[in-house]
């Protein structure tokens, strides 16, 4: 057992302050449970929101020195021992109370992207698909909708604009519909036009928040980005398409 | 004990640079801006020498191909190697006569447009964002790739550009085991060769690339189940794209590195070993 120092936001969207709490930290616990512990011994007012404690549910995201993580899998172990511990709620959402912020614009966001169109079936009555092309969809549904990658966003975060870019998390639900063998619809026109692939930079920080591991910029963005590329901007498939009469050459 | 209020609910300050991250999250920023720069300079200056970049059959990548030559300059190749002779009257007397001068633009506009080199510019040179969660310079209306890098998405364009290039320094890599006509080989030999291999990990690791042979495909095994060769070949093309940073570093290095090698050995100032024993 070890006293840790924790400073921990405080307040709602009018204002508030970070508030100094010292306690005991035992062996293996997360920042979650030292947030819980504060709650029970210091401030039974202090709202955080989590659920499953285990990195599934998404629930429990917080900047932790800094850092945009999941509380739950943030273990303190990882931290100096004479380290102190600054917890906040995410930047880039409207902040509730203390840890706890409003993120239901990402639910917005989903609502605007056409969903899964499937072709015909196949004479058998069924829809076929083989593991390879199971496997290129599959990563991005790991997704648990933890919107760190949506909070560490410069697009959104810095720049606010949330009316031209849709972030990460929703390119690569774009990408898994995009790329799935069954689908019928075309985003791509959305895609360039609305969702705002021309908005991201690359520059990778969705990639490296995300607890889930998803390669969500060289699999998923950078994937749509080619094909926005292809439809609009590259001018020999664009004279191709003019001469035979709107068909790519794959 | 309580602190002031922060510019923003939650505790986030929003001035430039501004983070509550304890680590020290500027020097990924800080080397990567650096060391780039090191190259840049690096090449301007070996294409500025117009010189020793030829020493046996050794030719190097920062000057290759060579379409004009002037066959005085000391380590310059043989009148015979430049594809449309000698040095152009026209070419206008304040710039040295280097033929690195004709085709470092391709290498460079393949690189500039890479997605690696974007993400790491971005970050460095233009701090959006310097690092994760670290506030990026401000915009009045941040426009991403749409409006002046909007020329970004012609990557595929130089891509086409770079393989030509790899084609033709695979050719130096192969006419560097020959000397007069006399096959061998030499420690520049060896240096081409790694060159073009390192150089072909990174081209054919590239994005753009990765989406033409086979990313593009929404079915990597319609209609009949079988697999598609785009599917065989991105899959190969995904294991190098994996580590593109990676080669982007390395190869970009070694091509600094060969240029170096021929520079010293042409100067006379390194031996190269080899089995003509020149
Ligand atoms: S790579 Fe694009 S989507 Fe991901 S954080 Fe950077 S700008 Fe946002
Ligand atoms: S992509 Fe990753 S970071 Fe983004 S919401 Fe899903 S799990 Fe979280
Ligand atoms: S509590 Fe569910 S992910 Fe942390
Ligand atoms: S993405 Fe790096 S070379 Fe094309």
């Amino acid at each position: 057992m070890a006293k840790r120092m924790f400073r921990v936001w405080r307040g709602d969207a009018d204002g508030g302050r970070f508030e100094e709490y010292t306690i005991d930290v035992d062996q293996g616990m997360v920042v979650l449970d030292c947030i819980h512990r504060i709650q029970a011994l210091h401030a039974t007012d202090l709202a955080c929101r989590w659920n499953c404690k285990a990195g599934k549910c998404g629930s429990c995201s917080m900047e932790i020195n800094g850092k945009p993580r999941l509380s739950c899998m943030t273990r303190m172990n990882t931290f100096a021992e004479d380290e102190v511990i600054t917890v906040q709620p995410i930047k880039t959402f409207p902040l509730i109370k203390d840890l706890v912020t409003d993120v239901s614009w990402n639910y917005e966001q989903n609502k605007r992207i056409a969903p899964f169109k499937p072709g015909k079936k196949n004479k058998d009555g069924n829809h076929v698909m083989y593991q390879r092309d199971v496997e290129r969809v599959q990563e991005f549904r790991k997704c648990i909708e933890c919107y760190l990658c949506q909070n560490v966003c410069h697009v959104l975060r810095d720049h606010d604009k949330k009316d031209k870019f849709v972030g990460p998390r929703f390119m690569i639900r774009l990408a898994s519909l995009e790329m799935h063998p069954l689908d019928t619809e075309d985003r791509i026109p959305k895609i360039k036009e609305e969702y705002g692939t021309g908005m991201c930079n690359i520059t990778k920080c969705c990639t490296q928040v995300c607890p889930e591991h998803i390669q969500i910029t060289d699999n998923g963005i950078i994937p749509l980005k080619e094909r926005v590329v292809s439809r609009y901007y590259d001018p020999i498939l664009a004279l191709w398409r003019k001469i035979f009469s709107k068909k790519d050459p794959s | 004990m309580n602190q002031a209020t922060q510019d923003k609910p939650g505790g986030h300050k929003t001035s430039f640079a501004s983070t509550q991250r304890t680590d020290m999250w500027w020097v990924e920023p800080l080397l990567t801006g650096l060391g780039f720069l090191c190259f840049v300079v690096y090449t301007t200056w070996a294409m500025w020498q117009a010189n020793h970049y030829w020493h046996g059959s050794y030719l190097s990548p920062l000057y290759s191909p060579v379409l004009f030559v002037d066959p005085t300059a000391p380590g310059a190749v043989p009148l015979e190697h430049a594809w449309f002779g000698s040095w152009p009257q026209w070419w206008p007397k304040f710039l040295p006569a280097s033929p690195a001068m004709f085709i470092l633009m391709g290498p460079l506009a393949f690189r500039s447009t890479c997605y690696y080199y974007r993400k790491f510019y971005y970050r460095s040179y233009f701090l959006t964002p310097p690092a994760c969660a670290v506030t990026a310079l401000p915009q009045a209306d941040y426009k991403g790739e749409t409006k002046l890098f909007l020329f970004q998405n012609l990557h595929r364009y130089t891509l086409y550009i770079a393989v030509g290039y790899i084609i033709l320094l695979a050719y130096d890599a192969f006419i560097s085991y020959f000397h007069h006509g006399k096959p061998g080989i030499g420690v520049g030999s060896l240096v081409l060769t790694i060159n073009v291999i390192l150089l072909s990990c990174y081209t054919f690791g590239c994005h753009a690339w990765r989406h033409l042979v086979g990313g593009k495909a929404d079915c990597f095994s319609c209609p009949a189940g079988k697999e598609h060769l785009g599917h065989k070949a991105w899959s190969k093309v995904s294991m190098l794209n994996h580590n593109h940073q990676f080669w982007a570093w390395v190869s970009m290095i070694w091509v600094g590195f060969t240029d170096f090698y021929v520079r010293m050995v042409s100067m006379g100032v390194w031996t190269d070993f080899n089995t003509w024993g020149f």
